[in-house]
């Protein structure tokens, strides 16, 4: 077995089995890590006792215990969740010291099935960027081209795996951040439905859209992974009780007579022509294989971009006001500087903690949020969003999934969207109305451009229907042209 | 607009220092994205509910139950100072 493509279940079984040791397993990532991170940026921190909660995974096996179902399988976590005893920075200055001295419950639960946690993954400051480019800890690279981004949020976890300097990561999505850097990378990224994951021990951005998931290298172990992270947690009031389907064993790639969806006003163009092709050759494969292709309306989705980030930065002002430098988390030096007042201590330590994405998302959050303007924003934006969803609901009353791009191009060069917020936000336009509505949403590697880029193609399901969507996602990655294909830097 | 002025007094009320240079460099983004924000201000939404949160909530209860999670040096071990179990601040705060 080659251990560094092996599947979720490969692994596990020949660590079970006794085939291969989970430190075995542990060491092998590791000199991957060592060989090869320095290219990407992609690991922040390595978890010091990886090879030690190997060894306790063997041990137990050792002595007939049950380990769960992803026995000794190594998993690099986003730096958004926390890692009881692993620094945890999300990315930003302002909690470069930050040890958790708790597991998040995506976290716990994989550790419960066996997952060994090999560290931490690089990530745009407090999950906001599209890019990767904003994080304290530098740019991440893309393993398929080295001066280009990985996307982002999530983009630390989208290089590690493409590389496979792991067996398969989590990230968080709040507009995209799992998809678009899944896009990018030639991964396959999941958003589950909002409420399948909770969100406790998830450092928070924007509440109402933040949702975990895996992003793996297939479609298959994206499945196995979810029924390991999923589920009601009583620590999180917005996770549901719904029970978790065992989406993993009820696979199917038969998608005769089920119904796509196309968004009618998805189809205006403005497309990169490497983008458009990889779509249109899904549709047709899709077509092909049985499945019935129905064009849908979803007006709303035009609005989508503005009414997301007048949803995440509100929700962000908010939710980052923890950050005040009294009980963690950096603080000014006023050993020889005093704070004239409060919100001169507050000011200080905000203005030196936070990157200038972030501070410029607060400052728009806050904005929004002010007295005057609430209604013509935030209050706004809540009820479109709602118009939004209910076209939704209604557009999935005539077709099982949504098929579209993931985003308009194939990964963008460092340096080059950084300093147009506008222009870097809209890149974010097929993606953002999924997390608006709660959908569950993910990214199926499809295509490849001209200049050798992954490109991706978005799913898109009804609330809870995450079957449906990894079913046609299987066809999609069963027939895919893209198959096999391997980044430039393994 | 968003002028100068009106970047001072929205970092005020964020409780974040930000520099000249930022407060320039705000000023004119924010203006810009604000703008793309006026998209949806004729979209008809009279008596729409605003939608605060995307699936519904089930309600559940926890058991009343006191826990200690987790101890008084726990708590405080990411402090950037302290004394004993207490955070540590300047006399300002």
């Amino acid at each position: 077995m080659e251990l560094t493509f092996a599947s979720f279940s490969e692994i596990a079984d020949a660590v079970k089995s006794k085939k291969v040791s989970a430190k075995e397993v542990v060491t092998h990532f590791q000199n991957r890590i060592q060989s090869l991170d320095s290219k990407l940026n992609s690991f922040t921190s390595q978890n010091p006792n990886a090879v030690k909660d190997a060894e306790a995974i063997d041990a137990r096996i050792a002595k007939g215990e049950n380990v769960g179902v992803l026995a000794g399988v190594p998993f690099g976590i986003k730096e958004m969740l926390c890692t009881k005893g692993i620094t945890t920075t999300a990315g930003s200055k302002i909690l470069s010291n930050f040890v958790p001295p708790y597991d998040a419950t995506v976290v716990a639960r994989l550790k419960q099935a066996g997952v060994v946690v090999m560290g931490k993954l690089n990530q745009d400051e407090f999950a906001m960027g599209s890019s990767n480019e904003t994080s304290f800890h530098g740019t991440v690279k893309n393993p398929w081209d080295l001066e280009r981004v990985p996307g982002g949020s999530s983009g630390g976890s989208a290089a590690a795996q493409a590389a496979r300097l792991v067996a398969g990561t989590i990230g968080t999505d709040t507009g995209g951040s799992i998809r678009q850097p899944a896009s990018f990378t030639g991964i396959v990224g999941v958003k589950p439905t909002y409420g399948r994951v909770s969100r406790y021990g998830i450092i928070a951005f924007a509440s109402s859209l933040d949702q975990a998931g895996p992003m793996v290298s297939s479609v298959q172990d994206a499945a196995l992974s979810m029924e390991v992270i999923c589920g009601h947690d009583p620590m999180d009031s917005t996770s549901s009780q719904k029970p978790v389907p065992q989406w993993s064993k009820n696979i199917s790639t038969n998608v005769k007579g089920m119904k796509i969806g196309i968004i009618k006003e998805y189809m205006k163009g403005g497309l990169d022509a490497d983008v458009q092709k990889t779509f249109d050759q899904s549709l047709a494969t899709l077509k092909q294989m049985g499945a019935e292709i129905v064009e849908v309306s979803v007006s709303m989705t035009e609005f989508a971009v503005p009414i997301y980030y007048l949803v995440a930065t509100s929700e962000a002002s908010s939710n980052l006001a923890r950050y005040d430098g009294v009980r963690y988390g950096y603080r000014s030096d006023f050993k020889n500087l005093s704070a004239i007042d409060l919100e001169d201590f507050y000011g200080k330590t905000r203005g030196e903690g936070f990157g200038k994405e972030v501070k410029r998302r607060i400052m728009l959050g806050t904005y929004c949020l002010s007295s005057g303007y609430y209604d013509a924003y935030y209050n706004k934006a809540g009820q479109v969003r709602r118009l939004l969803t209910n076209q939704y609901l209604e557009a999935f009353k005539k077709c099982d999934v949504i098929l579209s791009p993931v985003t308009t191009s194939p990964a963008f060069k460092i340096g080059e969207l950084i300093n147009d917020p506008l222009t870097m936000y809209l890149n974010d336009i097929f993606t953002t109305s999924t997390n608006l509505a709660g959908l569950p949403g993910m990214s199926v590697p499809f295509g490849m451009s001209q200049s050798g880029l992954p490109i991706g193609v978005q799913l898109t399901a009804g609330h809870f229907e995450e079957q449906k969507m990894l079913n046609i996602a299987a066809a999609l990655e069963s027939a895919s042209p893209v198959k096999g294909q391997k980044p430039h830097v393994i | 607009m968003i002028d100068k002025k009106t970047i001072e007094h929205i970092a005020k009320l964020a409780r974040l220092h930000i520099t000249d240079e930022e407060a320039n460099e705000y000023s004119a983004q924010l203006e810009k994205v604000l703008h793309n924000f006026e998209k949806i201000a004729n979209i008809d939404t009279n008596n729409v509910e605003p939608l605060i949160t995307p699936t519904e909530i089930e309600v559940y209860w926890r058991p009343d139950e006191a826990k200690q999670e987790f101890s008084a040096e726990e708590m405080t071990a990411n402090a950037p100072a302290r004394a004993g179990n207490l955070f540590k601040v300047p006399p300002v705060v």
